[in-house]
């Protein structure tokens, strides 16, 4: 009785049974494609840890070149699991990221970005590069030797853009050098200027996935589709997930701590075989495989240019490839996707050899 | 005010023409190399042609300046003229005088360098060298055997003959040659001996200008081979802490009897090998059974030292090997690993205090070496006793986790059992 009580004065003001009416409501297509469901929810649990793991490092995380390091060395050696903490940080990132490279993959095959879900790609990709930030800026706060190398051979990259790439690399990095200044800075967008945006990206993203509901794929037969309640159907199955991802992340965490290597010396020589995260391993190998000049032009400016065309391409796919019904289109798409994906993983792989 | 410079301009415009033309004309003319390089006779061309790269002529000097003469003379003979101070070659006995006219004048050297020292003359005569070359003897070292003649480099400079990483080369010119040294009854090998010497792989493989060659253990031009009562203040230049812990050793007064001289008894001389814990100890083959013999007091503490420093090293590999296993394993021990340091300073420390030869002494940096090894095995135990609480942990966890899952999968199946999925 005082639980309706409470519901009632609840909904009274906060209207949570239209809610919590539309969330019964909502159902998911059953059929052939629908584990490609999961990813989106299992990237948004990731995020879930990566920002409760995040708080607790900074209770203790010092932002300086002079305390960085020390203070993550404490984080692992001193404080009460603090190890847990920070490797679980450190593989559930990476695990983030390797969830939406497979979600991005998926919606992209599955043509989920088809009419009227133009918008809800458009905010993923946005959240897929917010994500990408994520890395690179805090591969750079342990402040350990191959962050800092790292993180020079990063902002050079963006550095060689013409025009905009010098003033870039400056405002990344607080000044000519990797110095204390970018670990100040780097630490400020991982923790304020990215979680803000993410946030908001995130909102839209999740809102309009509601709006719009599950898309069924082009491939699949619409008639007499089986259908599961969201809640507590879906709901429950995404919960299985989580709580094993949750196993893998501690089995990780305790089996595999992530390694904190040495301080970084800013006067030290580059080690030798410095590669960055296995996420951007693809790129750097492009950069590494093109001739210093591609007619007349230099060859590592022109691979970072065509980098970033591609990820303008990213958004206006669902703005290209917009009849369901042209089969050359969805060939030709498919053949994209395929081939980009047989570039990233030959490439990662390669540069890993290598 | 402005005015005035204008008027004055065209003047002073002149005025710096001519002091650059006086400047041009002030390089000096030198009829000496003009006719010498041309000569057929290598032995005449080739001063002159050496003399570009000579230290002097950088310094403004030329041919007269050493050999006297007229070098704006026209002919060979107005230039070649005694009475305008020609005095041609010198001979080996006054070359020592020859270079000393300038390089022995203070007043003079200020003007070229002021830091250089002017006392080399007066030290060759202190010298073997300039010992011999005053009786007579001609096949001694003069400033020109060793720091050439004509193309006379910098010390500093890398090509020159004096230039560290040449001066052992150099020296084995004469003392490397044993038919040239047999009339003067000294060994030919130093210069092979060097050459295996710890110094030598520190000057020459590590490049190390501070190692020392020859000069630096003999003197340059004062050289001579150390007496038995100066080696140690030889050694000592470099390894004082050794040297100063020598002089407090029962060793001092025990060597100074039997007439050994100090540094070189044990590690020798030209062919010094880098020190190992080997020549300590009671052991064959140790240095201190050459003199002490089973049950004398000298005995007794060499064994004791050795024993003492075969259990710090023992201790901090254990230390070392526990923290690498466990680093292995992806555990954190940059600290302890950096604290263990602290033991090898202690060994360092301990290996140069043998030179007390006092059991005493040693013994007041093992304790606190074997303390920090210690510390170091303890945290290498922690961190692998905590390596097995995680693991342990993780076990218990998967368990619940596992067992959570399957709650979660049982649940789904019992509602989906009441309402199966619909089309």
């Amino acid at each position: 009785m005082r639980l309706k009580a409470m519901q009632d004065w609840l909904d009274e003001r906060l209207s949570i049974k239209t809610l919590s009416g539309a969330a019964r409501k909502k159902e998911v297509p059953v059929h052939r494609h629908s584990i490609w469901y999961y990813f989106g929810g299992m990237t948004l649990f990731l995020f879930v840890v990566q920002v409760v793991t995040g708080i607790l490092l900074l209770l203790y995380y010092r932002p300086s070149a002079e305390n960085a390091f020390e203070s993550v060395q404490f984080i692992v050696t001193e404080v009460q699991f603090g190890w847990l903490i920070r490797s679980v940080h450190s593989w559930s990132a990476n695990l983030m990221i390797a969830t939406l490279f497979i979600h991005l993959f998926s919606v992209f095959f599955l043509r989920a970005y088809y009419r009227p879900r133009e918008m809800t790609w458009v905010s993923g990709v946005v959240l897929f590069f917010i994500v990408i930030c994520f890395g690179f800026s805090g591969y750079l706060l342990p402040w350990n030797k191959l962050a800092f190398f790292a993180t020079k051979v990063g902002t050079e990259i963006a550095g060689v853009i013409p025009v905009i790439g010098r003033p870039m690399l400056r405002f990344l990095r607080g000044g000519d050098d990797v110095t204390g200044a970018t670990l100040t800075r780097f630490f400020g967008f991982h923790v304020a200027v990215l979680p803000a945006t993410a946030t908001v990206f995130l909102a839209i993203h999740v809102l309009l996935v509601q709006l719009h509901g599950m898309s069924v794929p082009p491939s699949v037969q619409k008639q007499n589709l089986r259908k599961m309640k969201f809640i507590p159907n879906f709901l429950l199955r995404d919960l299985i997930g989580w709580i094993l991802a949750i196993g893998v992340l501690a089995a990780l965490a305790a089996l595999f701590p992530w390694e904190l290597g040495e301080k970084a010396d800013p006067f030290a020589p580059a080690p030798a075989g410095i590669k960055p995260e296995w996420y951007f391993l693809f790129m750097f190998q492009t950069l590494k495989l093109l001739p210093a000049k591609i007619l007349g032009m230099d060859g590592e400016v022109l691979g970072i240019m065509a980098f970033n065309f591609v990820a303008l391409l990213l958004f206006i796919v669902p703005f290209v490839d917009r009849e369901p019904g042209n089969q050359r289109r969805r060939l030709v798409f498919n053949i994209i996707g395929v081939v980009a994906l047989a570039y990233i993983v030959v490439m990662t792989i390669v540069g890993y050899v290598t | 005010m402005d005015h005035q410079i204008d008027r004055i301009r065209p003047a002073l415009a002149v005025m710096v023409l001519l002091i650059l033309c006086t400047l041009a004309f002030a390089q000096k003319r030198s009829s000496c190399i003009e006719c010498h390089v041309k000569l057929d006779d290598p032995r005449l061309s080739g001063p002159a042609k050496l003399f570009d790269n000579d230290v002097h002529r950088g310094r403004g000097l030329s041919c007269n300046d050493c050999h006297g003469g007229d070098p704006q003379a026209e002919t060979s003979e107005a230039a070649k003229d005694p009475r305008k101070g020609y005095l041609g070659k010198p001979r080996t006995a006054d070359v020592p005088a020859y270079c000393g006219k300038c390089h022995s004048d203070a007043n003079l050297m200020k003007r070229f360098n002021p830091s250089l020292r002017v006392d080399q003359e007066k030290e060759y005569y202190t010298s073997v060298h300039g010992q011999l070359l005053k009786t007579g003897e001609q096949r001694v070292a003069t400033c020109i055997s060793c720091h050439t003649v004509h193309g006379i480099r910098a010390v500093n400079d890398p090509l020159s003959s004096v230039y560290p990483l040449n001066v052992a080369e150099t020296c084995a010119k004469c003392h490397g040659r044993a038919e040239y040294m047999s009339d003067f009854k000294i060994p030919t090998d130093q210069i092979a001996k060097f050459k295996t010497s710890v110094h030598a792989k520190a000057l020459y493989d590590k490049q190390d200008l501070s190692a020392p060659t020859c000069n630096d253990c003999h003197g340059n031009h004062g050289a001579a081979p150390p007496g038995i009562a100066s080696v140690a203040n030889v050694c000592g230049q470099c390894h004082a802490r050794q040297a100063d812990l020598f002089q407090t050793s029962p060793h001092k007064a025990a060597f100074d009897q039997q007439g050994f001289a100090e540094c070189v008894t044990c590690h020798s001389n030209h062919d010094i090998a880098a020190p190992t814990d080997q020549m300590l100890g009671t052991q064959q083959g140790s240095l201190c059974v050459n003199c002490h013999s089973n049950g004398d007091k000298g005995f007794v503490a060499a064994g004791h030292m050795r024993s003492r420093i075969e259990e710090l090293i023992a201790s901090i590999n254990k230390s070392n090997d526990i923290l690498s296993l466990a680093e292995r394993k992806g555990m954190e021990v940059s600290k302890p690993k950096f604290e263990l340091k602290g033991a090898t300073d202690a060994l360092t420390h301990a290996r140069v205090l043998i030179h007390a030869s006092s059991t005493a002494e040693l013994d007041k940096v093992m304790a606190p070496g074997l303390e920090v090894a210690g510390k170091g095995y303890q945290a290498g135990l922690d961190a692998l006793a905590e390596l097995g609480f995680r693991r342990k942990g993780l076990a218990v966890s998967l368990v619940f986790i596992l067992f959570l899952a399957l709650l979660v999968y049982l649940k789904i199946r019992q509602i989906e059992s009441r309402q199966p999925i619909a089309k």
